[in-house]
C-alpha cells in the first residue's frame, strides 16, 4: 500500500502541507518541535537552494531552511 | 555580578529581534549587532540609570527556546534560573510574534517578573501587521511595551516600566500554561514536593516539568546552584512513582510527555498570536519572498551572490585608489619635513633612521594602504550583514558544506572571517557539535580577512592588471579579488573535507537555519559604527604592531656583521628554501615578522627591500612596482605571494583566540599548521609547474 503521507523534502515547491508525524529523535526532535512542527502545523515549501538542498520552508510565520536529512523525518499530508 | 547596589535586569529574546540594538540603546555600549542567528554568545553587560536607580543589564544569548540544550540556551536558562534577575525583559519581533511567543511562555514559567518588549514596530507597520499590545499584556499577564529600537522609540517607556515593576507599581501575574490532563495531574503531585525541597528558590512548576521530561541536567544544576539534592529526597521518589503510575495508566511514554509539553506551548503561542495580531494583508511577506526568489534562486542565486561581492570589492578598490594616493603623498611630504627637522636639530643619524625610515615609514604605509579600503569595505560589509543577506549566502552554499561533512552554519562563520578571522572564530560558538566547530575554527583562516585584502589588492594592481586603463584596472582588480575569494571558499571546503576524513572524522549533524526577514539597514549608523568600532579598532591594532616592527626591521637592515646586514643574512639564509615556493627570503621574513598582524606584511617587505635597494622615495603603486621588479619579481612571484597571503598561519590575535576557544595547544598548533602547509603546497605546485612549463616550451 502506498503511504498516505510524504516526507517534507518531497513536498513540491510552492505547495503546502500539514505535519502529521515527526520521526526525528532526541535533540533534533526537540529542535523541530521548538520550530513549531507539532501535529497539524501547516508548512509551505518556499524555495530550493541553487543545488537543490536545503529547502526553505515557511513555518508559523518564520522562514527556516532544512537539509533533506532533517526534512525526511517530517511526514506531511499534501493539500 | 557587579555592584550590590545595581539592580540586575536580564535581556532575553530570539535572535534577530533587535535585542542587541535595545541593549546598546539602553546602555550606550557598542555591541556589534548582526542580522543573523546567534550573534550574542557571551553575556554582555552594561549599565543604565533611570529615576536615580542604577541598573545592570545582562544581555543573554539569543535563543528560540530554553529546552533544546544548546550551549547558548543553557547559558540563558541558567542565568534566568540562578542569576536572580529582578526583571527579565523579553524582546520579541512584532513581525514574527507567534514564533517569538514560545520563548516568552517558557521564560514566564521560570520567572514571573517579565516585561515583554515588542520591537520592530516600524517593520511591522511596513508589512501592515498590527499587534494589539494591550490585549497581549492582558493575555500574558505581564506589562508589554512597544518599541522601534533603532530610532529609540519606546525606550523611555521601557525603562519606566522596568522601574515600576521593581517598585511593584506594576504587577506581573502570568497565568500558567495549561497542559494535557495527565500532565497537570502529575504536576499536582510533584509541585508541592519540589517547592519544599528547593525552598522555593526557583519556580517549582518549571522544575517539575523538567522532572517529567526525565531531564538529568536539572538534577545536576540544582545540586550545583542550591546544593539541593533531588535524588536523595524520599518524598520526591514517592511523588515520582505516583506520576509514573498516572502515565502508565494512560500508556504515556516519556517521549510523548515531552512532545505534549512542547505542543501545549506552541498551541498557546498560536492562540495568543491569533488573538492579538491583525494582518491587514495576508501576503505581508510578499516582498521578502520576491527578493528570496531572486537571491536564493536556482539559476541566479550564486551568480547574484558573486556579483554582489564583486560590486563590494570594486567599490572598495575604486574608492580607495585616490585617497590612498593622497595619503601617501601627504605622508611623503611630511617625511621630508621631519627629516629636515632632524637634520637641523643635530640628533644622531641612527635615531633618524629608526624613527623616520623604520617607524614612520612603516606606520604611514599601514595607514595609507589600509585605511581607505577598510573605511569603504567595512561599512559595505556591515550593510550586507545587517540587511539579512549572510544567512542567504549560507543557504546557497549549504550543500557544498554538507558534502564537505561540515556544519551548515560554517558558511556564516566563514563570512565573518572576511571581516576578521578572530571574530570568525568566536562566531564558531554558534556551531554546537564540537567536531564541526573545530573544523570551522581550523579552516576559518582560509578566507582572507580585512587585513589581507589591501595586500591582495595592491599585488593584483601592480602585477596582474597593471596594463589596463582605469576604470578597467579597478574592475580587473575586483575580478582578481573575486577569484581569490572563490578560491578561498574552495580551499575551505577541500580542507574541511580532508579534516573530516582524517583527524576529525564524522557525519554532519542536524541543524536548522533561520532566514530572518530582510531589514532596511540603518545606513548612517552602520557607517559611523563600522568606521569607529571596526575600522579604527583594526587600524589601531595594526599601528601598535607596525611601530615596533618598523623599528626592528630598520635595525636588522642596518646592523651589519662582516659587512652584511642581519636582514640580508637572514634573507639569504631563507632564500633557497623560499625560491622553491616561488617566493624569496625577504618575503618569507616579512610573513614571519608579520605574525602579530597580517596588515604589516607588505609594509615590512617594502622596508626590507628599501633598506637594501637603491630607491629611497616612492609615493605610488608605480614606484612600488619598480621596487619589486628591481628585486627580481615577476607575475609568478606575485601569484605565489597572493597564494601565501591566502594560506598561511593565522595572525597572533587569531591564534590567541583559537587557543582561548579550544583550550588546547594541540588544536591551536593544528590551526597553525594546516593553512601553512596548504600554502606551501599550493605555492610549490604553482611555482614548480610554471618553471617546468617554461623549461619545456
Amino acid at each position: 500500500m502506498q503511504e498516505k503521507y510524504i516526507p517534507l523534502h518531497r513536498l513540491p515547491i510552492g505547495c503546502t502541507g500539514r505535519v502529521k508525524e515527526l520521526r526525528a529523535k532526541d535533540n533534533t526532535r526537540r529542535r523541530m518541535l521548538d520550530l513549531g512542527l507539532i501535529s497539524d502545523t501547516i508548512v509551505e515549501a518556499l524555495c530550493q537552494s541553487p543545488s537543490g538542498d536545503p529547502i526553505a520552508y515557511q513555518i508559523r510565520g518564520a522562514v527556516i531552511a532544512l537539509r533533506s536529512e532533517e526534512a525526511a523525518n517530517i511526514m506531511v499530508e499534501k493539500f | 555580578m557587579g555592584d550590590n547596589l545595581d539592580l540586575v535586569i536580564a535581556l532575553a529574546g530570539n535572535p534577530n529581534t533587535g535585542k542587541s540594538t535595545i541593549f546598546n540603546r539602553l546602555t550606550g555600549l557598542k555591541q556589534h549587532t548582526g542580522n543573523w542567528p546567534g550573534k550574542t554568545v557571551m553575556n554582555a553587560r552594561g549599565y543604565f540609570k533611570h529615576n536615580n536607580k542604577s541598573f545592570l543589564l545582562v544581555d543573554l544569548p539569543g535563543t528560540y527556546s530554553l529546552l533544546a540544550n544548546s550551549p547558548e540556551e543553557e547559558v540563558a536558562r541558567d542565568f534566568l534560573c540562578f542569576g536572580n534577575p529582578l526583571v527579565t525583559v523579553v524582546v520579541v519581533d512584532a513581525t514574527c510574534l507567534e514564533r517569538n511567543l514560545n520563548l516568552v511562555l517558557q521564560i514566564l514559567e521560570i520567572t514571573k517578573k517579565v516585561v515583554v518588549c515588542v520591537n520592530l514596530l516600524d517593520e511591522a507597520k511596513r508589512k501592515r501587521v498590527k499587534v494589539d499590545l494591550n490585549k497581549l499584556s492582558c493575555r500574558l499577564g505581564v506589562p508589554v511595551v512597544g518599541t522601534t529600537a533603532r530610532v529609540g522609540e519606546g525606550l523611555a517607556e521601557l525603562k519606566e516600566v522596568i522601574s515600576n515593576v521593581i517598585d511593584q507599581k506594576l504587577c506581573c501575574n502570568p497565568e500558567p500554561i495549561s497542559y494535557a490532563t495527565p500532565i497537570e495531574k502529575a504536576l499536582d503531585y510533584l509541585e508541592p514536593v519540589v517547592a519544599k525541597i528547593t525552598r522555593e528558590q526557583i519556580s517549582s512548576r518549571w522544575v517539575s516539568l523538567r522532572l517529567l521530561e526525565n531531564s538529568k541536567k536539572i538534577e545536576s544544576v540544582l545540586n550545583s546552584n542550591f546544593e539541593v539534592n533531588l535524588l536523595e529526597s524520599s518524598d520526591l521518589k514517592k511523588a515520582r512513582s505516583e506520576v509514573q503510575n498516572i502515565f502508565n495508566e494512560q500508556k504515556l511514554t516519556v517521549e510523548e510527555v515531552k512532545d505534549s509539553i512542547v505542543a501545549s506551548l506552541i498551541k498557546t503561542a498560536e492562540q495568543i498570536g491569533q488573538e492579538v495580531l491583525e494582518l491587514e494583508r495576508q501576503d505581508y511577506n510578499q516582498f521578502d519572498r520576491k527578493l528570496d526568489s531572486i537571491l536564493m534562486s536556482k539559476v541566479f542565486g550564486i551568480p547574484v551572490m558573486l556579483a554582489l561581492l564583486g560590486v563590494v570589492f570594486w567599490l572598495t578598490i575604486q574608492g580607495a585608489n585616490y585617497p590612498s594616493e593622497l595619503l601617501a603623498r601627504m605622508f611623503f611630504w611630511l617625511e621630508g619635513q621631519l627629516t629636515a627637522l632632524f637634520m637641523a636639530s643635530g640628533l644622531p643619524d641612527w635615531l633618524r633612521g629608526i624613527v623616520i625610515e623604520g617607524i614612520y615609514r612603516t606606520l604611514t604605509w599601514v595607514i595609507s594602504v589600509m585605511l581607505p579600503p577598510m573605511a569603504i569595505f567595512f561599512p559595505l560589509f556591515t550593510l550586507l550583514e545587517d540587511s539579512g543577506y549572510l544567512p542567504r549566502i549560507a543557504f546557497n552554499l549549504d550543500n557544498f558544506f554538507k558534502k564537505a561533512c561540515a556544519h551548515g552554519k560554517q558558511a556564516l562563520t566563514m563570512c565573518m572571517g572576511f571581516g576578521c578571522n578572530a571574530a570568525g572564530i568566536i562566531a564558531c560558538r554558534i556551531i554546537e557539535s564540537p567536531r564541526e566547530r573545530l573544523i570551522a575554527i581550523i579552516t576559518n583562516n582560509f578566507v582572507p580577512c580585512n587585513g589581507r585584502f589591501p595586500t591582495l589588492i595592491s599585488l593584483a594592481m601592480i602585477f596582474l592588471v597593471a596594463n589596463l586603463e582605469n576604470p578597467w584596472q579597478s574592475f580587473g582588480a575586483a575580478l582578481v579579488i573575486l577569484t581569490v575569494i572563490v578560491l578561498s571558499v574552495i580551499i575551505t571546503l577541500v580542507a574541511s573535507k580532508l579534516l573530516s576524513q582524517t583527524i576529525l572524522r564524522g557525519l554532519p549533524s542536524s541543524f536548522t537555519l533561520e532566514l530572518p526577514p530582510y531589514r532596511r539597514p540603518q545606513v548612517g549608523r552602520v557607517i559611523i559604527r563600522s568606521i569607529f568600532d571596526r575600522t579604527l579598532f583594526v587600524l589601531a591594532r595594526a599601528v601598535l604592531i607596525a611601530a615596533p616592527a618598523g623599528a626592528l626591521i630598520w635595525l636588522l637592515a642596518n646592523f651589519t656583521v662582516n659587512e652584511v646586514s642581519i636582514l640580508n643574512y637572514c634573507a639569504g639564509f631563507f632564500d633557497p628554501f623560499a625560491r622553491l615556493f616561488g617566493l624569496d627570503g625577504h618575503i618569507l621574513i616579512a610573513f614571519i615578522l608579520g605574525l602579530p598582524a597580517n596588515e604589516i606584511v607588505l609594509p615590512i617587505l617594502i622596508m626590507s627591500y628599501l633598506a637594501t635597494g637603491s630607491i629611497q622615495e616612492f609615493d605610488s603603486l608605480g614606484a612600488l612596482s619598480d621596487l619589486f621588479i628591481q628585486n627580481g619579481w615577476t607575475w609568478l612571484t606575485a601569484v605565489c605571494m597572493m597564494l601565501f597571503v591566502l594560506n598561511h598561519f593565522p595572525c597572533g590575535t587569531t591564534l590567541f583566540t583559537i587557543f582561548k576557544e579550544t583550550q588546547s595547544y594541540k588544536w591551536t598548533a593544528i590551526s597553525f599548521l594546516v593553512p601553512t602547509l596548504m600554502g606551501l603546497l599550493l605555492c610549490f605546485l604553482v611555482a614548480q609547474s610554471v618553471s617546468l612549463l617554461s623549461f619545456l616550451f
